[in-house]
């Protein structure tokens, strides 16, 4: 299960989404915004994306996830739009029969969602300036 | 043919506009065409080009992709979600 939300994350809906009795193990990531990135500090953050192909590439991760770990559920929500300090900017729940193999896919969905999945954040630095964030692209 | 190229994050601060429309030709047209395209219609876009990827249809393409006149065409800065 897949979602892009303007709302605020509700970790427990998450949680509950992939319960079962099938279950022995839930991993949930959480990625939260940060106050200080290399000593520069971060007001808000903007987050928004591509949605229809964001979309796409979120349901094939989980496809792919599914077919590489015994997932009985797992469910990827990514917030859009302006997020506080602490606010969390996405949840991953991932359950197995066995603990591995959670904690395993739910990295691997994490590292790949943040290599392909379009979806930019922008840091609103407390100095007031913005700056659109592109790994490896350098100083846009 | 026009092709319509959507832009996200730092394309469209640069390019100040969601999109940009450029002329292709209607048969054989090419990735690789398109960001020939671009460099022309919009310079203020050149310097990321080399950065971006293009996203045919929902899915990354190779710059010898095809384009038709129906392809739904993106410009992809370097993803920073998560």
């Amino acid at each position: 299960m897949i979602a892009l939300t303007h709302e605020p994350i509700d970790c427990n809906r998450v949680l509950a989404s992939v319960a079962s009795n099938d279950v022995g193990a839930v991993v949930l990531f959480l990625g939260t915004t940060r106050e200080f990135t290399h000593g520069r500090q971060t007001e808000s953050l903007d987050y928004e994306c591509y949605p229809e192909m964001a979309e796409k590439k979120l349901h094939e991760l989980e496809h792919e996830a599914r077919h590489r770990w015994p997932v009985i559920e797992c469910h990827i929500v990514h917030r859009l739009g302006t997020l506080k300090l602490g606010e969390a900017s996405i949840a991953i729940a991932v359950s197995c029969p066995h603990r591995n193999d959670a904690f395993e896919a739910g990295k691997w969905l994490i590292d790949t969602i943040k290599q392909v999945v379009p979806i930019w954040k922008r840091e609103n630095w407390s100095d007031g300036t913005t700056e659109w964030v592109h790994p490896g692209m350098g100083k846009p | 043919m026009i092709v319509r190229v959507k832009l996200f994050a730092v394309a469209r601060q640069r390019a100040g506009i969601d999109a940009v429309e450029v002329e292709l030709p209607a048969v054989g047209a090419t990735v690789a065409d398109l960001r020939s395209a671009i460099v022309e219609h919009c310079p203020a876009l050149a310097d990321v080009l080399a950065h971006v990827k293009v996203a045919v249809n929902n899915d990354y393409a190779a710059d010898g992709t095809a384009i038709d006149a129906k392809a739904e065409v993106a410009l992809i800065p370097p993803v920073s979600g998560g």
